[in-house]
Order: structure tokens, then C-alpha cells, then sequence
């Protein structure tokens, strides 16, 4: 649970977005793409999830990219090489399924850029062509390109912008690219109202698309259902039973609410903490 | 004249809503021993029978009228590891009590004329905790030669690490959450259970050389076959229910619809009730409704109506239950608690959704009146709703507390676990071995009442099974 490495992503004051390399060899030996872990910060803390952005089984470690939004993040954004974290444990959820479905396309809005790497290189490595869109709200909170650029025969950037790459949104790649060509899957992650949208377009062109959801979790191990999430009208927890679902049968509507619910809280903490 | 039965000593109702100090004082040395006097010492005594591991109560409520509070613990200790934990959670009035012959005969659960067993075995279990009581280790040469995994660290799992750390063997204890104690300590809240009898129970286990491992999901971070390949000779799994059960009524999405059981982790487990010094939040609402009529239940209505409290708000929580009082599966002191703290019952009401606002947050919830008819199978009578009974309550907070599910994390990835329709895994009830050689399994996951004392009964005999075969 030893913090190895730390490198800040973005030098923006506004957002930052940090890359860490935590000491867990058995996490590192397990978490598989798609999965995720769940961190406490301090004894004191919340339990949040984050997705296992890579592994390295030799040198025992996991990667973990996060946006400092809350309390949370913000406290592990203060941590240092040779900090600890409280708590660490999964890997959660179910992984990716990886198999050569042939054209894919993935589509990585903000931090979700993170999450959609370990997923494109296990495609990648199954034989798939990889094509991929990044999107963000400007030129530096745009990461990991050099790395998603290594395994895409197509790489496609996005700002908002228009600071760097295209100026729009990634669903605008993303329907030029289906009106082109016919592809085999779809896979999205970023912020809820982008993978809504991705999953309206994917829809009209009959595409399979998986998203990975980033709904509130306690525990992380079924046993509270604060994830719960309507998926073809029956509810579903995203920890035990996701955090991968099929785009076209998500009540997106019900999983935004949900996600709001401690924003009251949250802002008050957050300047109760002068963070 | 008949000696009256001692009441045992309560913080005052107005006064405890402010906090989550524990509500039961428990018994004086005076007052046990007049409690315990009451006792006929009956030639065939019924009680036994009634209590599910069989403590012999006779033998240790005539040693505390000795004041040879010592043998009262350790008579005790031979069938139950936690006198003091379950002397506070235990629903004596449907076990022991109801069997004592003191008790009035006809009623579903004992009359208040019963003796007050729980409470003497919480004096009991109290007093070996003060002075320090161990059963003595017994280092089994060959024993202390194997190596057991135990799986979850509640109830079950405690139990059967303490049996088997005294006869010398090495146990690892694979906890999934932070912090142990499974429901003891997510879902039990302090005001029912003190904490420092649960940490008092689980450093002293530390001290028998158990080792608690935390963070660990078992089927995810390690398999049981992998637990074998690293030298563990057995396993035993005690991994709780696990999942909550929702209503399955339209709108239970919205935003303050909670399980039970996120709400008590939220409370009880990250401390919401702190907030903001723990930094995990919990919505505190207006018109809190808890739906269900079990001990957590009775739990959640009095956390929530502690948060309206503790938060400057005028108290107003309601419990809805589909049958009436006499029905419920509570704690009957949790249901007089509930009532003198000022919660609100409303029975043979059933909800049928909720409505919510344009942010999603839940306003009303929607309910049908019921009338019982004829007996289930739980030997309850049945509710039917009353068909154009609808009506409406305010709710802006809500908490679903109708049960638990298995877990499926590990059975999902372990095919030779046998279990049944429930997901529950499946046991020879005389060893509580499952279907895989050398896994036991007891507590929730192989389903019963859900009682702590049963859980541990069923510890108690996996630990004995797991021994002997060890032993051969």
C-alpha cells in the first residue's frame, strides 16, 4: 500500500490529475483490465474506487491516474512517494472481457482516459484494430496520448476548446467514423453526459458498446448497493455486477442523480478542509 | 411474595438520542444476584434447550448466586466464546426465555416474568472481560503444526479463529472490509453494542497469535485452492449474507433510498454520524421511513432518528411494517427502545413505490394497507394488501430493511461449492463441511436465522470438525 512513484499529469491549478504507482504485488498479480480497487486515504476517510490503470507484476505495483474532485482524491493528491495509503483492496468488479472482436473503438473523455488504456492494450494484444478518440475540456487535461497513440492504428484528439486536436466533442469523431465504417464494439468512458451520448449515436448504428460506470460505492463488495444502477429496467450494482454494462440499457438519468447526492457535503468538507 | 424481575438499568430516552453510547447498562453485581436468585434451578430445566448452542444456564445462574462469577464465565465459555456480545444482541425472549418455565405459556415470545438471562450473561461475560478470563491454550504439538485460513471476521469467523488458536493452531483471518468484526461491527451500531467489547474480543484473539489480515476479497485477491497451494491444511468461510435485498416497488432509485445496510456501513462502519471529522457522508432527512420489522429495522430507525437529532431537526422517523406488532422478528427491548426514543410504527402497511423530485430525490412514498389472513410458512400470518387502501406519507429519506442475500463474490468462482436456491452454500449440518473437502463453511452464508449466537454455534462445530480431522 506504499506510494512508489507519483508524477502530476496536469500542471493546470484549476484541475490536476495524478499518476500513481502504489507497492501491492498480489493486486498486481490479479487486477485484470476493466477492474478496479477501492483506497481510503486515512483511518478517518471514505472508501472510493478507481480503476487499476496498470499493473507490473515484477515490480509488485499497480497504477491508479485520478482527478482531484473531493475531499478524497484531494487528501491522496497530498501523498508522496513513501506515504501509505490506509486501505487498499480488489480487484473489484468484473474484467473486460478481451477477445478479437475486429474493429473497436474507444473513447476517453477527461480522467476516463485512464480507464480506457489498460482495456485498449489487452485489445490490442487480442488482435484487434484500435481506434481511438480522446477527448477533453482542454489541451493539458488530455493525458496518457503517447501511450494510447502506441497501441491505435487510428488516434483521434478533442478539446473543447480547441486548444489541441479538433475542436468539439468526441461523439462528433465518433459518428463520422460509424457513417464511414462498419465497427464491432464500442468502448466508452468518461463523464456520464459523454457516455450517454456515445451510447444515443451508437444506438442508430446498431454498434455493441460497453461503458464502464463511475457510480457512488461504499463497501465496493455488493454488500450496500449505493451503486445500484437501472440496466434494462432491473437494478444492477456497478461493484459486484460492473462496473462494465451495456451502454443501450442504462437509466443514465437515474445513475447522474445518484451521483449528486453528497454534493452538498462535499463542497462543505472540501472548505471546511481548505482544500 | 414473588421476587419481580430486576429491569435492567437504561440511559433515558431524551437523553440518548444525542448520542451513540451504548443504551443498556447492564446489571449491578446486586441486582444480578437478585435476578439470578429468581431463578427456580429447575430438576429438568427447559431453558437449555431453548438456547441454540445449549449453554448450561441453570449451572452458571446458580453460580453467580454463589458469587463465583468465575465458573458462571467459564460455564458459559464451554458453549459460547462472546458472553459479552451476545448477552447484548442475543433475542433471548424467542430462545432461551421463552423456554424458561417462569415464562407465561401461549406467547410468541417470552413474558417479561421469564428470567432475564441475557442480562445475567452479559454481568457474567462482562466480568471476565474486567478480570482478564481465558480458557487456557493447549499446545497440541501435532496441531500446532497446521495452518487455517478463516474467512470474514464477523461472528462466525471470530469464533472459530478463537477455538482453533487454543489448541495451538495457526489461524489467518481474510477480512474483506478495513476493519473487523462483519456485522458486529457495519451493521450492529454502538449504541447496541458497545465498541470496546468488540475490539476487547478481537485484540484479545490477536493475542492467541490469530492473525487479522484486512482488505482481502476472497474469489478476487485469492482463490481456495490457492489458499491450499500455500500450505493452509483447512478453510473455514464465514462471509456473511452480504446483499441486500430491495422492495422491487417503482421508483426505489431515487436518490435517499437506502439499503440498511449502506446506511448502518455509512454510520456504523465509516462513522457518517461524524461527519465532517470522518469524511464519509450520510443524508439526515425530514420524514425518514425504514421499511421492515427486524432488528435492523430497529437499528436504522433509531440511527436516523439520532442523525434528525444530533443535526438540530425535529425527530420524525417512521417504521412501516406489512404485519402488526406481535409479528415482528425484532428484538422486543429493540422495539421498546424504538418507541420510547420516539419513533413512529405504522402496521400492516405495505409501500408500493415512491414518487421524487426533478433532481431525483425521493418525496412520498406510496403504500397499501394490509389485513393478516391465514398462517405462511414462516408460521406468521400472512399479509394481503387491501386493494383500493392506497395512501400517501411524506419521505425524503428511506431505508430498505426487508433482508439479506448470499453473496456470490466467491461462490461464483468456486464451482466445487455446492449451494442451494438461495446461493447459499450448502453444509453437513453435523460438520458444516461443504462440498469441497477440507472447506467448512457456518454463519449466514449457509442461511438459519441470522442470529450472531447461531452463527457461533455453527463455528463452534465446524472448529470441533476441522480439529478432529486434523487431529487423525
Amino acid at each position: 500500500m506504499k506510494i512508489l512513484k507519483k508524477k502530476d499529469l496536469t500542471v493546470s491549478s484549476e484541475v490536476k490529475i495524478t499518476r500513481m504507482e502504489i507497492l501491492s504485488p498480489e493486486l498486481a498479480k490479479k487486477a485484470k483490465p476493466g477492474q478496479f480497487v477501492a483506497l481510503m486515504v486515512g483511518k478517518n476517510g471514505e472508501r472510493i474506487p478507481l480503476t487499476v490503470v496498470d499493473t507490473d507484476k515484477d515490480k509488485g505495483t499497480i497504477t491508479l491516474i485520478f482527478q482531484e474532485a473531493g475531499l478524497t482524491t484531494r487528501l491522496l493528491g497530498k501523498l508522496n512517494p513513501g506515504d501509505s495509503l490506509f486501505a487498499l483492496t480488489g480487484p473489484m468488479g468484473h474484467a473486460s472481457e478481451i477477445k478479437n472482436y475486429g474493429k473497436v473503438i474507444l473513447v476517453g473523455g477527461g480522467v476516463g482516459i485512464a480507464e480506457i488504456y489498460p482495456v485498449a492494450k489487452a485489445l490490442k494484444a487480442a488482435g484487434n484494430h484500435i481506434v481511438t478518440i480522446l477527448g477533453a475540456r482542454t489541451k493539458e487535461l488530455l493525458i496518457l496520448e503517447k501511450e494510447l497513440k502506441s497501441v491505435s492504428s487510428e488516434i483521434f484528439m478533442v478539446t473543447d476548446d480547441g486548444s489541441y486536436g479538433r475542436k468539439g466533442f468526441t461523439t462528433d469523431i465518433l459518428e463520422e467514423l460509424l457513417k464511414k465504417e462498419k465497427y464491432d464494439l464500442v468502448y466508452a468512458v468518461g463523464p456520464i453526459s459523454m457516455m450517454r451520448k456515445v451510447a444515443g449515436f451508437t444506438k442508430n448504428y446498431k454498434v455493441k458498446t460497453i461503458v464502464s460506470l463511475n457510480a457512488l460505492m461504499v463497501d465496493a463488495t455488493g454488500m450496500c448497493g449505493g451503486c445500484r444502477v437501472n440496466v434494462a429496467g432491473k437494478t444492477k450494482f456497478s461493484c459486484v455486477d460492473g462496473p462494465e454494462f451495456d451502454a443501450a440499457l442504462i437509466d443514465w438519468d437515474t445513475l447522474d442523480k445518484r451521483n449528486r447526492v453528497y454534493q452538498k457535503q462535499e463542497k462543505h468538507i472540501c472548505n471546511l478542509y481548505k482544500l | 411474595m414473588k421476587k419481580q424481575p430486576v429491569r435492567v438499568r437504561e440511559k433515558e430516552a431524551s437523553k440518548r438520542i444525542n448520542n451513540f453510547d451504548e443504551v443498556v447498562l447492564g446489571y449491578t453485581e446486586r441486582e444480578a444476584l437478585y435476578e439470578a436468585s429468581r431463578c427456580l434451578q429447575c430438576k429438568n430445566p427447559t431453558c437449555i434447550a431453548g438456547c441454540p448452542v445449549g449453554i448450561d444456564i441453570k449451572k452458571f445462574i446458580y453460580e453467580i448466586t454463589q458469587k463465583d462469577y468465575k465458573s458462571a464465565y467459564f460455564t458459559i465459555r464451554e458453549k459460547n466464546d462472546f458472553p459479552s456480545i451476545c448477552g447484548r444482541v442475543c433475542p433471548a425472549e424467542y430462545q432461551c426465555r421463552k423456554a424458561c418455565v417462569l415464562a407465561k405459556k401461549g406467547l410468541p415470545f417470552a413474558s417479561e416474568e421469564a428470567i432475564n438471562i441475557h442480562f445475567l450473561e452479559r454481568f457474567a461475560g462482562d466480568y471476565g472481560i474486567k478480570n482478564n478470563l481465558e480458557i487456557p491454550v493447549k499446545k497440541d504439538a501435532k496441531l500446532s503444526k497446521f495452518k487455517v485460513a478463516v474467512v470474514g471476521s464477523g461472528p462466525a469467523g471470530l469464533c472459530c479463529a478463537g477455538e482453533l488458536a487454543r489448541q495451538g493452531i495457526k489461524v489467518v483471518v481474510f477480512e474483506g472490509l478495513h476493519a473487523s468484526g462483519g456485522v458486529l461491527r457495519y451493521g450492529i451500531p454502538p449504541f447496541r453494542l458497545a465498541r470496546d467489547i468488540l475490539d476487547y474480543e478481537i485484540n484479545h484473539l490477536q493475542k492467541l497469535n490469530v492473525e487479522i489480515i484486512p482488505n482481502q476479497i476472497i474469489g478476487k485477491i485469492k482463490t481456495l485452492d490457492e489458499f491450499f497451494s500455500e500450505g493452509f491444511s483447512s478453510i473455514f468461510l464465514g462471509l456473511g449474507a452480504g446483499v441486500p435485498s430491495f422492495l422491487g416497488v417503482e421508483g426505489e432509485n431515487f436518490c435517499n433510498i437506502y439499503s440498511a445496510n449502506e446506511f448502518l456501513t455509512r454510520i456504523n462502519l465509516m462513522s457518517a454520524y461524524r461527519f465532517p471529522e470522518y469524511h464519509t457522508p450520510v443524508n439526515v432527512g425530514k420524514h425518514v421511513v425504514i421499511v421492515g420489522g427486524g432488528n435492523t429495522a430497529m437499528d436504522a430507525a433509531r440511527c436516523a432518528l439520532r442523525m434528525q437529532k444530533m443535526s438540530g431537526r425535529t425527530p420524525d422517523t417512521a417504521i412501516l411494517y406489512r404485519r402488526t406488532e406481535v409479528e415482528m422478528p425484532a428484538r422486543r427491548l429493540e422495539i421498546e427502545h424504538a418507541k420510547e426514543e420516539g419513533i413512529k410504527f405504522e402496521f400492516l402497511v405495505q409501500p408500493a413505490g415512491f414518487t421524487g423530485d426533478e433532481r431525483g430525490f425521493v418525496k412520498k412514498i406510496k403504500c397499501l394497507k394490509c389485513r393478516l389472513a391465514e398462517l405462511d410458512n414462516s408460521g406468521r400470518r400472512r399479509p394481503v394488501p387491501i386493494e383500493g387502501s392506497e395512501f400517501e406519507m411524506d419521505c425524503d429519506l428511506a431505508v430498505i430493511a426487508i433482508g439479506l442475500q448470499a453473496n456470490q463474490v466467491l461462490t461464483k468462482v468456486t464451482p466445487q461449492l455446492k449451494t442451494d436456491k438461495y446461493f447459499d452454500v450448502v453444509v453437513n449440518p453435523k460438520t458444516m463441511e461443504t462440498s469441497m473437502a477440507r472447506v467448512f463453511a457456518g454463519g449466514d452464508i449457509v442461511g438459519g436465522e441470522g442470529t450472531v449466537i447461531e452463527a457461533m454455534g455453527m463455528a463452534k462445530i465446524a472448529s470441533t470438525a476441522i480439529i478432529n480431522s486434523l487431529s487423525k
